[in-house]
């Protein structure tokens, strides 16, 4: 059996997606900048793609600007924010420890700058408090950025409050949505964010594409220069494909979102339960503020390398935040945030379902997950103490 | 990072060779640590010089997996003074090759063999040899790890 439980990395481009991009490919080829029917024809399907966009997000389709993906939202809607706020002398920012490298190395970035960056601490549950934000915005404070949704433990952060928070404070505020969007309700206007970064590969859509959601009204200027493509603001000629492709994704995924992530959740649940019950092993994260799909575990005694390799040899994808699969010598950031003990967050396995995993996938990987880990611990020299 | 391993490691991390303990054994080593993610043991039973078996544990990721596996069959049935020219480069090389970053999690096993062989010359009240007093070349040990 084949099992791909690793959707929070990317997923397959669905079948309506698919379809979307074809004719962009076959007949919509004209540029949409061109005045002739081709460019017209191309042009009115952009506009199209974004207003559908806009619309999953409750937006308004002029303040939906395509990037190439999720990591170019992010770097230019905190490059921005931070431009802005040094106009007005205001050189403090804040995010949390848990962000993704996107939004974390863009602060170390502006830090080398001369501004000053707060990294908020995570609480144990994966969560950030929202009057630990307000207590750290300061008079000279020109950003929030807060993530939706985790990537590695799927926790969904109080956006809301921190949202109104902001907006009581005049700080502008961009959240890393990434992991939200096409899985969970986003509302930028109830929701109270000024800028929002999605990425197209995370909800069925291509790889590749993705975009940045600015309130009206903010000055944000180019990121990069060119062309007057995406109201001058991000020139090169759109990425037709990628954009008619991710458009039909969203529009897929906001049509059915209620059921799906009710059916989701129920799995994520059967899950979590199961592996639960194996011993010395700890779920990350808060067990229900957490997006629908995500599994995140850490299995002491034994290394999350190994047991991505035992799961993949027997057809089950899946991903793990350790030292060793990341190529560096430092397990994941974010377990470390949330206070898992550097020896445990090396046996970390996270497991990501969303609306195209079925039940019997669930099955197999309860049937599946209980002897590998067993095996690996019988193979490990410190199980023996633990385990006493 | 997406990383391919040779057939030779999937098959040693798939099936690894000489798992488990040896009660009163001659030799056991253990080195690395929890926190930078890998622990290796190894247990040795010498007869006349010569190492009749080899066993391991191993805390570890893939790499660590294989190469204490490949490290232990190298070893077995050999004098003790040919085990302690085993490099982690000839392992490696039999393993045809692992990718460059997981070059440092290799290196256990050679220090593991080494440990063992220097907890057996202690036992034999022999001198223990240069070879097995090498510095430590596990460049993540304790001592370079930041809190
Ligand atoms: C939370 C989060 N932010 C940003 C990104 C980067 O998105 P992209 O791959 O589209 O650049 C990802 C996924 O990789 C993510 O999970
Ligand atoms: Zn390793």
């Amino acid at each position: 059996m084949f099992v791909y439980a690793d959707n929070a990395a990317t997923t397959k481009v669905s079948r309506k997606a698919l379809e979307a991009m074809m004719p962009a490919l076959e007949d919509l080829y004209g540029n949409p900048s061109s005045l002739h029917q081709a460019g017209r024809a191309a042009e009115a399907a952009l506009w199209n793609a974004r207003e559908r966009i806009a619309a999953c997000l409750s937006a308004e389709p002029r303040e939906i600007y395509f990037t190439s993906g999720g990591t170019e939202a992010d770097n230019w809607a905190i490059t921005e924010a931070a431009r802005l706020g040094a106009l007005k002398g205001k050189k403090h920012l804040i995010t949390s420890a848990f962000e993704h490298h996107a939004v974390l190395h863009t602060m170390q970035k502006l830090e080398k700058q001369g501004y000053e960056v707060t990294y908020l601490k995570v609480h144990e549950d994966g969560l950030i408090r929202p009057e630990e934000v307000a207590a750290a915005i300061r008079e000279d404070t020109a950003l929030v950025s807060i993530m939706y949704a985790n990537n590695e433990i799927g926790t969904i952060q109080p956006i809301r409050a921190i949202g109104e928070i902001c907006r009581e404070r005049g700080v502008l505020f961009h959240t890393d949505a990434v992991q939200a969007v096409g899985h969970l309700p986003v509302n930028v206007r109830e929701d109270l964010v000024d800028m929002l970064s999605f990425s197209g590969h995370k909800f069925h859509g291509p790889k590749g594409i993705g975009g940045l959601y600015v309130r009206k009204g903010i000055p944000i200027r180019n990121f990069m220069e060119g062309g007057a493509q995406e109201f001058r603001k991000r020139g090169g000629t759109e990425n037709m494909p990628g954009i008619l492709g991710m458009a039909a994704a969203l529009e897929e995924a906001c049509s059915h979102m209620a059921e799906d992530s009710a059916r989701v959740a129920r799995m994520r649940d059967r899950l979590i339960e199961a592996i639960g019950k194996l011993p010395k092993t700890r779920l990350n994260g808060h067990p229900s503020q957490r997006v629908p799909g995500n599994v995140s575990f850490c299995f002491e005694g034994i290394e999350g390398e190994s047991l991505l390799l035992r799961l993949d040899l027997q057809g089950i994808c899946a991903s793990s935040g350790s030292a060793c699969t990341s190529g560096s010598l430092e397990p994941s950031h974010v377990l470390l945030a949330i206070g898992v003990p550097k020896e445990i967050a090396h046996g970390s396995l996270r497991l990501s379902l969303d609306a195209s995993n079925r039940e019997e996938e669930v099955d197999y990987i309860i049937e599946k997950l209980p002897g590998i880990v067993e095996t690996l611990r019988d193979m490990s020299p410190v199980w023996e103490e633990m385990k006493a | 990072m997406a990383m391919t391993y040779s057939e030779k490691v999937m098959d040693h991390f798939a099936h690894p060779r000489n798992v488990g303990k040896i009660e009163n054994a001659d030799g056991v080593g253990e080195v690395g640590n929890m926190v930078c993610g890998d622990i290796m043991k190894v247990y040795l039973k010498v007869e006349n010089g010569i190492i009749e078996d080899a066993k391991f544990n191993t805390f570890g990721c893939g790499s660590a997996i294989a190469t204490s596996s490949m490290a232990t069959e190298m070893i077995k049935g050999k004098p003790v003074d040919e085990a302690l020219k085993l490099t982690n480069k000839a392992v490696v090389e039999a393993l045809d090759g692992l990718p460059p970053v997981k070059l440092h999690c290799s290196v256990l096993a050679e220090e593991a063999v080494k440990a063992a062989l220097k907890d057996y010359y202690e036992k034999q009240g022999l001198p223990v040899p240069e070879e097995c007093l090498a510095e430590s070349s596990h460049d993540h040990g304790e001592q370079g790890e930041e809190a």
